[in-house]
């Protein structure tokens, strides 16, 4: 019976991380930019509502409501200003300059906010929770944030196949020129592009800052890790795959902790590894189109 | 390339067409490298052991420095995944230093085994491409740290000492760890040297340059980026070993640590990607400013990773880009110029300058107008 509260565990925790890799899959997929400071980024998230709660004395719970469009306008800032600078040069130029924005944020946090932990209080909603049977407890705040992830994805998949804006994203991605031709500032969609990744980077920020706590390093030792996993155990470029991913990562870490509680990473990255051998292209791929 | 020389010198006509692999004679460079290293080997006699731990530190970061310019600056391989090989290592010469080892014999053991452990490593992360490839990397340093961590005769999450130099003089120690460290720094750079001046250097000149194109004519692109990514473990592999003699112990979240693909990388980036010089400038750079900056906590990383940032956007040559663009100096010539009517390649080319600007380091034989 553990071992099924281990894989339900692991499906919940499954939403979050493909609420983290949606952005890198969606960064990835219309700019071909792969945001190393990704990770980072969710951490900022985390911090700018600290913030803000601070200030403002809102619930954790509704930080959203500011955090996100703050993040987005960052997104769209920081793509129209550094991310397009190097996009213009190489790709190596990108990886460089989001390798460096990843190192300068993450020492940056660590300067002005030292190495302490912090978290999103959000009082006895963390460890409220109902029961399967006598074996399967399910807390409420992996439920909603799974529910939210699904609510993400959907709400990204509809937006990108059936909007304007949405068709509009879609063409600068295949063919940036074409999209130029017919008179569209490339520049600008993809800046729209960010900003729409960003915003799912700040939700998953403020998730992941509600169900445990974070500190300046943990962008790049883990959340930065687990997305990526995400997409490429489910199959790059594609959005489900990513909710896939984040879930067959997060039962293979619950499977782990079953194990060895110290375990439960490496349990992560090994399958992880094994998809890499075995199917390359993802769960969900069609072709190995890396 | 003596037939391209071939084809010039017909085109050339009855003109006398000569080549040489520096614009100025090189005697020069070689017999200051013997010197300078000759300098750097007597110099425990000459200064105290605080300014020798400092060139210990000097010398382990330009042989990372040296590596990664290997794998990103001609092999077009971004890896943030390198210190992997430097944590690795550095636990393979505290497993054999636990078996009876002597920690400078276990060395280069260790740099071969990391050197090894890369073939297999290559062989999971070249499946993806570019960014997903370094990524890919990173994870599987990060793998390789929890897993190090599972074994409790290693020290586990905490790290254990290094035994086997409790016999040396404090003094000796770090004189002993100061001719390791130059040694190995040399190694590297005569290997980086060598590489790129042979056949495999004008494999990764097409590489970077142009991968379809460099497929299209024969390049084995696969296997010749396979070597280098193991060669860069081995050298990692080196430092890494370096590292823990130097320090005497080992922690896995310090050994497997990002930051050292991070410095290795800013100075990288800032002496000049895609030449042999950079790193070395780089270095010097680096521990200028974390001297100075030293006091400020995490700013001396912030202030590199921001120089980077800038270098890579605006400045893609970096330090020794600049100096060469103005002098023409190349320490380590590993291109060709074409002389001919035995009149020097032209100082200052119009064309030529604004090509050389576009593409880094690519030696165009210089021709008359």
């Amino acid at each position: 019976m553990s071992w099924v509260n281990a894989v339900i565990q692991g499906i919940l925790t499954g939403g979050l991380y493909a609420l983290f890799a949606c952005g890198l899959s969606l960064m990835f997929g219309v700019m071909k930019v792969v945001n190393l400071a990704h990770g980072d980024l969710a951490v900022v998230a985390g911090y700018v509502a600290v913030g803000i709660i601070a200030v403002t004395h809102i619930p954790a719970v509704w930080s959203f409501v500011l955090v996100v469009p703050v993040m987005a306008v960052l997104g769209y800032v920081l793509q129209r200003t550094l991310i397009q600078a190097a996009l213009g040069r190489s790709v190596l130029t990108t990886l460089l300059v989001t390798f460096g924005l990843s190192v300068v944020i993450e020492n940056g946090l660590l300067q002005f906010f030292s190495a302490n932990s912090h978290s999103l209080q959000i009082g006895s909603l963390v460890s409220d929770s109902f029961s399967l049977g006598s074996q399967i407890t399910i807390a409420y705040l992996p439920l909603v944030i799974f529910v939210v992830a699904v609510i993400v994805l959907l709400g990204l998949q509809f937006f990108l196949s059936s909007s304007k804006y949405g068709r509009l994203i879609r063409a600068v991605a295949d063919d940036r020129e074409a999209a130029q031709l017919s008179g569209t500032d490339y520049r600008h969609v993809f800046g729209i592009a960010a900003a729409i990744a960003f915003a799912t980077v700040a939700l998953a920020g403020i998730a992941f800052g509600m169900v445990s706590a974070f500190d300046p390093s943990i962008g790049t030792d883990q959340l930065l890790l687990f997305a990526f996993a995400s997409v490429v155990i489910g199959g790059l470029g594609s959005l489900w795959g990513t909710l896939l991913g984040g879930t067959v990562l997060g039962i293979a870490q619950q499977i782990g902790a079953q194990i060895n509680q110290s375990d439960q990473i490496l349990a992560g990255y090994v399958v992880f590894l094994a998809v890499l051998v075995i199917r390359p292209q993802g769960l969900t791929g069609q072709r190995a189109e890396l | 390339m003596r037939s391209a020389t071939e084809t010039q010198a017909r085109h050339a006509g009855e003109r006398p067409v000569r080549v040489t692999r520096s614009r100025r004679p090189v005697a020069w460079t070689g017999l200051g490298a013997i010197v300078a290293i000759g300098i750097f080997a007597y110099l425990p006699y000459l200064v105290y052991s605080s300014t020798t731990d400092l060139f210990i530190n000097v010398f382990i970061l330009l042989s990372m420095a040296s590596m990664w310019n290997l794998l990103a600056g001609y092999a077009g391989l971004v890896s943030v995944g390198q210190q992997a090989f430097v944590g690795l290592g550095a636990y393979f010469v505290l497993i054999l230093a636990q078996h009876g080892t002597n920690p400078f014999v276990a060395l280069p053991v260790a740099a071969i085994a990391c050197g090894v452990v890369a073939l297999p490593v290559w062989w999971l992360v070249a499946r993806l491409r570019s960014g997903y490839f370094a990524i890919a990397t990173w994870v599987v340093a990060s793998a390789f740290e929890l897993f190090i961590q599972r074994f409790p005769s290693l020290g586990g999450g905490t790290g254990a000492p290094l035994p086997g130099l409790s016999g040396l003089s404090p003094t000796l120690l770090t004189a002993d760890t100061y001719w390791a460290a130059l040694a190995v720094t040399v190694v590297a750079l005569a290997v980086v040297y060598l590489l790129l001046r042979g056949r495999l250097g004008l494999v990764f000149t097409a590489i970077r340059d142009d991968e379809t194109a460099a497929r299209s004519v024969g390049s084995h692109v696969g296997r010749a980026r396979s070597f280098i990514f193991m060669v860069a473990g081995a050298g990692c592999g080196a430092a890494g070993a370096l590292l823990v003699i130097s320090q005497l112990s080992v922690q896995p979240s310090s050994a497997f640590s990002v930051q050292w693909t991070a410095e290795m990388a800013f100075v990288t980036i800032i002496g000049g990607i895609g030449t042999i010089e950079g790193p070395i400038l780089g270095t010097i750079v680096f521990f200028a400013l974390q001297q100075n900056l030293s006091h400020y906590g995490a700013w001396y990383l912030i202030t590199l990773g921001l120089v980077a940032i800038s270098i890579a956007l605006w400045a893609r040559r970096g330090l020794w880009g600049f100096i060469d663009e103005r002098l023409h100096i190349r320490l380590f010539p590993v291109g060709y110029w074409l002389w001919i009517d035995s009149q020097p390649p032209a100082r200052r080319l119009p064309g030529l300058r604004r090509r050389v600007r576009d593409e880094p380091d690519q030696e165009e034989p210089p021709r008359k107008p």
